[in-house]
């Protein structure tokens, strides 16, 4: 089993070698959909500067990491491409064995047709205390207004300023607010909640990119067994596809052609997050479904004896 | 969410799409070209009218008189170009300075890629000179163009004759809040594309070019002219730019409010699915800068205007571009010119590659539901034990089989891109051809080659699941097909539209089944390269000079060789996307209709 792990693991090193090596990586390291205030590494740069400087980083409104990144990278700023390729590497290890544990416990599962009752897995909430909460005003909100494919930026943009710390707290609860309903119902599943909150942060936060959205879409090979549970695969996952296309080229029209505005781009951010919002939805309905098979058998009747359907209400 | 959660209304819609696909696409297409069409009626169409305030609140009053003036420099120009062979650099630098300009030059250099029929030679060179007309009293942080563009075969003397006339007339008024830069370009739009590269300190398309010793500010608008006779019976207004980029529509409009003033005669050529730049105004777009092209057209018209005229409606321009505030920004960016003074906004004119692009989503959602068996729906296990198994095994067998047509298309895509110009020469020693014809001949063997391909691919991938892979590589180019149709109708809506109307009933209609040699033909008729060919004959008949078959074969020839010339020298998308966009898409489809 480590032989494809590897020979995986080294493809990718190598292909993230060459792209870093590419003049690609300075094309996608401007692009919008990529960098984010909360990630763009030309940000890290500039606050390390201001470190050494004395000035704190988050004074102005370009450094939006958090502290321990930055005293990190204050000693690896040399090493910053082998730090950032061994934490892929061994991310992808760990999810590699971590899903492997995983499904043997799914299989196990499935196969006796009845949950063990009482049986739950500890779930581990990373919690790190942090010595400012400077970093979570800049985060929380939302200074930068930098275009991106979340749902921030425009409405913050036309706002006026009395009402503007209203919605910020609208805004931002959203990401907090599904934890508590989530975590009672999928208390016996912890992974798949894991996966869900990842997708809800990665929709609702401040300064999303496609590195967020392709986070929780490494999990789908997880979910292969709901696939037949699925309704809207096809419209949504064309949705997915048509969105990301039009980003660069509506990006393009507004920024460099000048002919389009904000208005075109927004619109597909819109489109965008709706696709994902009906994906991530799909896909809780489609566990529910399947957990309730696994308790009634997949063949439902009702009580007189005809096919029944099961419907959410 | 009722239409996505409750399965009895799905079950209705599904079957509702499965049902009535046929009638549903054939309604919609339909629809796509009425509505089209109905673009050119009232409640479609709006008048023209100026947005922008800085330039509607004050009429000004033309005072130009020089037309003596310009006519003697034209004929002078004309001599010393016929003189010197090129264009003469002296005399115009002598000229511009005794009106009064700061004159500079500029020479450029480019390496074609192939020689075409205008050029001739690999190595193109020349010299631009431009003089820049200082305002009083501002502060030289905007600026005007005026521009002139000689070529070898067009002499536009006339047109310098004018330029050189309103510099003079310019230099007398105190009024001028920018700087004007009256420029005179050789080469035609190489030059221009030289100029323009070393303006703004870009290098976007390995032009060399010495670097610019004189700069005015940011230009806000840009005006080309082309005159080649004293007398004109028209003005021909040309808006569109490289690919399909349109200035903003007031600048049309201040040009046409002129134009009505004065009494002469405007008229309007649509040529914006070629997404060729039709004068140096498309070069001027990419850099933010509205500009038009004005050509003057003489005719066997009766009434004729001499170049006071055209002087006088070009001042007006100019002083109303003088008031501008900022760019040019309140008007529309996305228009369709049925007329002069009446336009198409965006909002009405795409429900019409909406309704075409409907047709492949409708026939994607019966090809979906048809390799999912739907009407029962994979949500319904109780049904027959058939589908029971999920369609995982089918699902990645399906992929695989898919994976061998995509890539085989793709490929011949990209020799189809990269070949004509790098084998020119391998061509040009084998057959006795010149450099052009090879690889415009090259780029058509190609392109005919990839008919054979089905033939081929069958050998490599085996048919490991026969009846249905024809219907999941159907779904996956009618996908590519939408999308692609999609980016380029919001880029150049004509282009879209067009390639939309030509290639959705072939592709909707393509598969293995039937009369065969009828959907080959049809798909033959409708590929890219047809269209282009039936394009080009059906432009020549609405210019009332039809062309015969010979004819229509060199000009298809020339426009293959100009489209991948305009692609290396000034970035033009059209070659690109069709050799590697449109054209492996349409192999695709080639390819199912020959699955066996």
């Amino acid at each position: 089993m480590a032989a494809p792990l590897a020979l995986v693991v080294v493809v990718a090193v190598t292909v993230r070698a060459a792209l870093f090596r590419s003049s690609l990586a300075e094309f996608i390291s401007e692009r919008v959909e990529v960098v984010s205030p909360l990630n763009s590494w030309k940000r890290v740069v500039e606050g390390l500067s201001l470190l050494d400087l004395g000035v704190s980083p988050y004074s102005g409104a370009v450094f939006h990491e958090t502290p321990l990144i930055i005293y990190l990278f204050h000693f690896l700023i040399d090493y910053a491409e082998l730090v950032f390729m061994i934490t892929d590497a061994l991310t992808a290890i760990a999810l590699y064995f971590a899903i492997q544990d995983f499904n043997k416990v799914v299989v196990s599962m499935t196969r006796i047709f009845r949950r063990k009752p009482g049986q739950s897995r500890p779930f581990i909430i990373w919690l790190s205390f942090f010595p400012s909460l400077c970093f979570l005003h800049s985060r929380l909100s939302v200074p930068d207004l930098t275009p991106n494919i979340g749902l921030f930026w425009y409405f913050f943009a036309e706002m006026f300023e009395h009402f503007s710390l209203f919605f910020v707290c609208v805004f931002q609860i959203n990401v907090f607010f599904y934890t508590i309903p989530l975590a009672i119902k999928l208390k016996d599943h912890p992974i798949f909640f894991m996966f869900i909150q990842i997708a809800i942060i990665s929709i609702f936060k401040s300064y999303p990119t496609v590195g967020d959205v392709a986070l929780y879409m490494a999990f789908f090979p997880v979910w292969n067994h709901l696939y037949r549970f699925l309704r809207n695969i096809f419209v949504l996952v064309c949705i997915i596809i048509v969105c990301s296309l039009l980003f660069p080229v509506l990006w393009h029209l507004w920024i460099y052609a000048g002919s389009a505005n904000s208005n075109f781009f927004y619109a597909i951010t819109l489109t965008f997050n709706v696709g994902q919002i009906l994906l991530i939805s799909d896909y809780f309905y489609a566990f529910l479904r399947r957990e309730y098979y696994l308790t009634h058998g997949l063949y439902l009747t009702a009580k007189d004896g005809t096919e029944a359907m099961l419907v959410l209400k | 969410m009722g239409l996505l959660s409750d399965p009895v209304r799905r079950r209705a819609l599904a079957r509702l799409v499965l049902r009535l696909n046929a009638p549903l696409c054939v309604l919609s297409y339909v629809a796509g070209i009425a509505w089209f069409l109905a673009l050119a009626f009232p409640p479609l169409t709006q008048r023209t009218y100026m947005s922008e305030n800085a330039m509607g609140s004050t009429m000004v009053e033309e005072q130009f008189a020089g037309g003596d003036r310009a006519r003697s420099f034209a004929r002078d120009f004309a001599a010393h170009r016929r003189k010197s062979g090129a264009l003469p650099v002296a005399w115009l630098e002598r000229t511009m300075r005794s009106v009064g300009l700061e004159v500079y030059t500029q020479s450029f250099s480019r390496k074609l890629p192939f020689p075409d029929e205008t050029h001739e030679r690999y190595m193109v060179s020349g010299t631009n000179v431009y003089g820049i007309l200082r305002a009083p009293r501002a502060a030289s942080t905007e600026s005007l163009v005026l521009t002139v563009p000689c070529g070898p075969d067009s002499t536009n003397s006339q047109a310098v004759g004018l330029l050189l006339a309103l510099a003079a007339h310019f230099r007398g008024q105190i009024y001028w809040a920018k700087d004007i830069i009256f420029l005179v370009t050789e080469q035609d739009l190489l030059g221009t594309e030289a100029w323009l590269e070393a303006y703004h300190d870009v290098n976007i398309t390995g032009m060399q070019s010495s670097p610019l010793q004189g700069r005015a500010g940011a230009i806000q608008a840009a005006v080309a002219l082309e005159l080649s006779s004293d007398v004109v019976t028209s003005l021909d207004v040309a808006v569109e730019g490289l690919n399909g980029q349109l200035p903003n529509l007031d600048l049309l409009n201040l040009f046409q409010t002129f134009c009505q003033k004065g009494g002469l005669l405007c008229t309007l050529q649509g040529k914006q699915a070629s997404g060729r730049p039709h004068g140096p105004h498309g070069l001027f777009l990419r850099y933010r800068v509205e500009a038009l092209t004005i050509r003057g057209i003489n005719s066997f018209r009766q009434y004729k205007y001499d170049l006071v005229a055209v002087g006088k409606a070009l001042e007006g321009v100019f002083r109303k571009l003088n008031h501008l505030l900022e760019r040019l920004h309140q008007s529309f960016f996305f228009y369709l010119l049925p007329a002069l003074s009446r336009f198409v906004s965006i909002g009405l004119y795409m429900p019409a590659v909406g309704f075409l692009l409907l047709v492949l989503v409708l026939k994607a959602l019966e090809l979906w539901m048809q390799l999912h068996e739907a009407g029962v729906g994979p949500e319904e296990p109780g049904g027959a034990s058939g589908p029971s198994p999920p369609l995982l095994p089918t699902q990645t067998v399906g992929l695989a089989s898919l994976v061998a047509p995509l890539l085989i298309s793709q490929a011949t895509g990209l020799a189809l891109y990269i070949l004509p110009v790098l084998g020119q020469h391998v061509a040009a020693q084998h057959f006795p051809v010149a450099e052009a014809e090879a690889v415009v001949l090259t780029l058509l063997a190609i392109y005919a080659a990839g008919l054979a391909l089905p033939h081929s691919t069958q050998r490599v991938v085996s048919t490991q699941a026969p009846d249905r892979g024809w219907m999941a590589l159907k779904l996956v180019a009618l996908i590519y097909l939408v999308l692609q149709l999609a980016c380029i109708a919001l880029t150049n809506f004509s282009l879209g539209f067009l390639l939309a109307a030509t290639m959705v009933p072939a592709a909707a209609l393509t598969k293995p089944c039937g009369p065969r040699p009828l959907w080959a033909a049809l798909l033959v008729l409708t590929s890219p390269a047809a269209t282009l060919l039936g394009g080009l004959f059906v432009w020549r008949e609405l210019q009332e000079a039809p062309v015969s078959l010979a004819e229509g074969w060199q000009l298809f020839l020339a426009a293959l060789a100009q489209g991948m010339l305009e692609h290396h020298t000034y970035g033009a998308l059209l070659f690109p996307l069709l050799a590697l966009g449109l054209y492996p898409c349409w192999l695709l489809f080639w390819n199912v209709l020959f699955w066996k």
